[in-house]
């Protein structure tokens, strides 16, 4: 998009898109829509195409009228990402909505995009089945959305990422195309794998209608333990000699006090468990699912386990409170985001060989800050910390600059990546989302220039710039 | 081949590491497939620097390249359908690293499938995608092809088991992809490179998952009077979503064939059997074993028999990871199909499968991942009578087309080649395929590197239809791995 569409040019789209989609689902206004505003940047047309053809349409207009266009789902999670920059049109998915076929029987479900997490949830749960999609705003998140934005599920420790049960998906593509990877069969090879590029892409190579998934049987029981642990290195002995043994455990998370204070106080049942910590303690949470008789091997086998690596209290839940764990486990990077009005979220992906060095490192660099640093540890893999800076504190600015430098010192040392999940727009452009995610971005640009030549999606937001 | 190119060749990898004399040629004109091209040269590379080097050295003299694990393949995927280089990498055979502590190893492409299980056995780890060649196919030819096997029914094809590559695009840059850390940099491209068949680029270097061993594995042997009891029994234990580890079915016939070759215990007056696996903590295996013998027993399974030992299981997917070899020993040659079908179709599928094969008067066997819906019907044929070849030929075409009708896939393991192109349109619109070739164009932007497969050559050549029969030359039949 090279030139933007001046106001004669909106007024013309606006009407070619009223075409489309009906005049009722377009909104157009010149100074734009401010809940469609992405980082404060606002878009001058809203657009809310009913399916893939609307859909397809109303890109190809975007084209002709040269209209920087970004898809969206309920908009939980459209700020991950560096702020827009060419957004014109926000393409509002919502109304392509519901299940486009469900074969129980065989374990699969194909998903229009605006379908919400929470509504599919519940239409597989009739059936006694789960997608392992686990993840934050779940309530209020779409499918699409969910996999656009690529936000982590607690569940992933042992049922993987959308890779592995993400089997096929239609969308359109940047030359306004409806093109599709994949089916509906849980095994197949057939074609590049297209829908894999998609998870995580964050709307800049396709708009996504519709999601084949491979669903799961929900399980008999699926319960839970918490143990607390002196501190930090204490609590990841423990998580590592659970991933050593031969338990498969499938949710694995290791709390900071700040953290645990922060996700818990709120819960009654949890509440009181962390009550009875100290203020150094780090607690580890375990999910396991199976007969009664697996989970009591569970319960039985991490108590011991617990207790020999000196755990200071430790609790089993039974199926209701481990749902409610999971439900603050996922929500979790969410919760620190809102636990102060200008926080940062960080997530880095680390070597779990390397975990214990990565932890040390940035806790000690936000030790040397005013900000209290959350952290939770993802499956032994993946740690997220949040900078929850004072009301008013006027070198917030400052101390993230330090904080986020630091880390690029560890470049070199240690292996990892280190991105922002969540971070106000003004952050975002001083620390850069992408800072510490070094790629020759050179193969994402030909994957990106294949799939929209013209540049019509979400440019500027991904790694790399593109 | 001119005589400049294969000097310059020798040049870069010595004259033990190249072929170019007809005699040599003609064993890589083959894979495990029933297609046959046959390449101009063929060069073995020791290293990614020789691989550059040739690949450079191609590009400038326009000359096609072709990337060749172990030729196991079934699809016709390494064979060098626009003539020219084939790279073998059969000698890039290094397990480069083995990290346990981050359950990850770092192999070379033409390190052999199962020699990296036995490399970290010991540890109490494996590499989970097990192809029933895994004792002769490369790491490098899984990755190209998103090789399957049994028991990736629970965990699940290559793709699902590769953090990181290293590859050499077309114009000879060196690229690294992804690491040992489990989230992609930026888009997934080990999503899209691992299964993309060699047309986007040449893997060096692989970065792979370890798994780790269960605790407890249980082997049942179902034994059925039916076919339709076998399949049915399929279904449900998807429905009631009893999710073993691998789930194999063989047709009475093909048992008959397996004991006669490697008397695997499997019984010779049965309809069909069962090999189902369960794995996990032993509590989980017992519970599972005992819901199968449930719904085996529903099904009117004669006997299910758990394997006693390591050395009976060995035996039985010894059997089952053999089969094709010992349906050799019944027809000079035959046509190992893969096409997939959602699971709660699996017993009208078989009972279509096996009308075809009667009313076309040839011997087709069954024997398939069933617990994921892949099947692999076998025809038997005779490479010397051409109009049976052209028979075979076109009973796997209708097998394939029914599967996609009832909402199937092409491929589940064995990728797209030679063999399926130009049935790509029964799953791909134009939208689809302008897509697939802008991203191959980025890629492979002068077609050279492995052409001729994946997509479909175009309407009026029909080449994959007018096959000529594997024995039309002087050369010998082809005997899938």
């Amino acid at each position: 998009m090279s030139a933007p569409a001046g106001v004669s040019g909106a007024a013309a789209a606006t009407a070619k898109l009223e075409s489309v989609v009906g005049s009722e689902f377009v909104r157009s206004t010149a100074g734009g829509i401010t809940e469609y505003a992405i980082d404060g940047v606002a878009p001058k047309l809203v657009v809310r195409p009913q399916n893939a053809e609307q859909t397809a349409e109303t890109v190809r207009t975007a084209l002709e009228e040269k209209l920087g266009v970004i898809a969206c789902g309920a908009r939980s999670a459209v700020g991950v990402g560096m702020p827009p920059t060419n957004y014109d049109l926000a393409l509002d998915m919502t109304r392509v909505t519901g299940i486009a076929s469900y074969d129980a029987g065989d374990l699969t479900i194909s998903v229009n995009a605006g379908m919400p997490l929470s509504e599919l949830a519940r239409v597989l749960a009739e059936k006694k089945q789960f997608l392992p999609l686990q993840v934050p705003f779940f309530e209020r998140a779409t499918v699409g959305g969910a996999i656009a934005a690529g936000l982590d599920s607690p569940l992933r420790h042992f049922y993987g990422a959308p890779r592995d049960f993400l089997i096929g998906a239609e969308f359109v593509d940047g030359t306004g195309a409806q093109a599709k990877s994949g089916g509906r069969v849980v095994k197949n090879v057939t074609g590049y794998d297209f829908h894999k590029l998609l998870h995580g892409s964050l709307g800049t190579l396709a708009v996504i209608t519709r999601l084949n998934f491979r669903t799961y049987p929900l399980p008999v029981a699926r319960r839970g333990f918490l143990a607390s642990f002196a501190d930090d290195l204490a609590a990841l002995a423990f998580a590592n000699e659970v991933g050593a043994s031969a338990l498969t455990p499938i949710v694995l998370e290791m709390l900071s006090p700040e953290c645990a204070g922060l996700l818990f106080a709120q819960y009654a049942p949890f509440a009181s468990f962390c009550a009875a910590q100290n203020r150094r303690e780090w607690t580890v949470c375990l999910g396991f699912e199976g007969s009664g008789e697996v989970c009591e091997r569970y319960a039985k086998e991490l108590s011991r386990m617990a207790r020999e690596a000196g755990a200071q209290n430790a609790v089993t839940m039974h199926d209701e409170q481990f749902a409610a764990l999971l439900e603050i486990l996922r929500e979790a990077p969410v919760a620190m985001r809102d636990a102060a009005a200008e926080a940062v979220v960080m997530r880095f992906a680390a070597l779990p060989s390397q975990l214990a060095d990565l932890l040390r490192a940035v806790r000690s660099f936000a030790g040397s800050s005013w900000m209290t640093a959350p952290v939770l540890v993802r499956g032994g893999s993946v740690m997220y910390l949040a900078l929850l800076p004072r009301a008013g504190d006027e070198t917030a600015l400052r101390q993230m600059e330090y904080f986020w430098k630091s880390v690029g010192s560890l470049r070199g040392k240690l292996e990892f990546r280190g991105s922002l999940v969540f971070a106000a727009a003004k952050w975002k452009a001083a620390l850069n989302v992408w800072a510490h995610v070094e790629f020759d971005s050179e193969m994402e640009r030909r994957v990106k220039k294949a799939f929209d030549p013209n540049g019509v999606f979400a440019r500027g937001r991904f790694v790399g710039g593109l | 081949m001119n005589s400049g190119i294969l000097a310059e060749m020798e040049k870069i990898v010595g004259a033990r590491n190249l072929l170019s004399r007809a005699e040599d040629l003609v064993l890589y004109e083959y894979d495990g497939s029933v297609e046959k091209a046959r390449p101009e040269a063929v060069v073995f590379p020791s290293s990614t620097r020789d691989v550059v080097a040739i690949v450079k050295l191609a590009v400038q003299r326009d000359v096609p390249i072709v990337g060749r694990g172990a030729g196991t393949g079934l699809s016709g995927g390494a064979l060098a359908r626009g003539g020219g280089i084939m790279l073998a990498f059969g000698r890039m055979n290094k397990i480069l690293e083995l990290d346990f502590e981050n359950r990850r190893a770092v192999v070379q492409p033409g390190v052999v499938n199962f020699d990296l299980t036995r490399a970290v056995e010991h540890a109490g780890f494996y590499f989970a995608p097990d192809p029933s060649s895994q004792k002769s196919c490369t790491i490098g030819g899984n990755v190209s092809e998103n090789s399957g096997g049994p028991h990736t029914l629970a965990y699940g094809v290559t793709s699902s088991h590769v953090t990181g590559l290293e590859l050499v695009l077309p114009n000879g840059e060196v690229k690294r992809i992804g690491g040992k850390l489990s989230d992609p940099l930026g888009y997934d491209l080990c999503g899209l490179l691992v299964g993309s068949e060699g047309t986007l680029a040449l893997v060096t270097e692989i970065v792979t998952k370890l798994s780790k061993k269960p605790e407890a594995i249980k082997t049942l042997l179902a034994i059925f009077e039916t076919v339709d009891d076998a399949t049915e029994t399929v279904t449900e234990l998807t429905a009631r979503a009893i999710t073993p580890a691998a789930c194999e079915m063989l047709d009475g016939w093909t048992l008959g064939a397996i004991e006669d070759y490697v008397h695997a215990g499997f019984p010779r007056d049965s309809g069909a059997v069962l090999l189902i696996e369960i794995e996990g903590i032993a509590e989980a295996v017992a519970g599972q074993a005992l819901a199968i013998d449930e719904v085996c027993k529903a099904h009117h399974a004669r006997e299910v028999r758990t394997a006693k030992d390591d050395q009976e299981r060995e035996l039985l997917w010894k059997g089952r990871k053999t089969a094709f070899g010992a349906l050799g020993r019944l027809a000079p040659s035959n046509y190992v199909l893969d096409a997939v079908i959602p699971r709660s179709k699996l017993p009208q599928a078989l009972r279509r499968v096996v009308q075809i094969g009667k009313e076309s008067g040839l011997q087709v066997g069954n024997i398939f991942h069933a617990g994921d819906g892949n099947l692999h019907p076998l025809v038997l044929f005779d490479p010397r009578k051409p109009e049976e070849f052209r028979e075979a030929v076109r009973v796997s075409e209708e097998i394939v087309r029914y599967c996609v009708s009832i909402g199937g896939a092409l491929t589940g393991e064995h990728g797209v080649g030679m063999e399926k192109a130009e049935l790509m349109t029964l799953m791909f619109s134009e939208a689809d395929f302008a897509l697939m070739r802008r991203v191959h164009a980025q890629f492979n932007p002068t077609g050279l590197l492995n052409p001729g497969k994946v997509f479909p050559m175009g309407k009026g050549c029909g080449e994959t239809r007018v096959r000529t029969s594997p024995l039309a030359s002087h050369a010998p039949s082809a005997v899938p791995a």
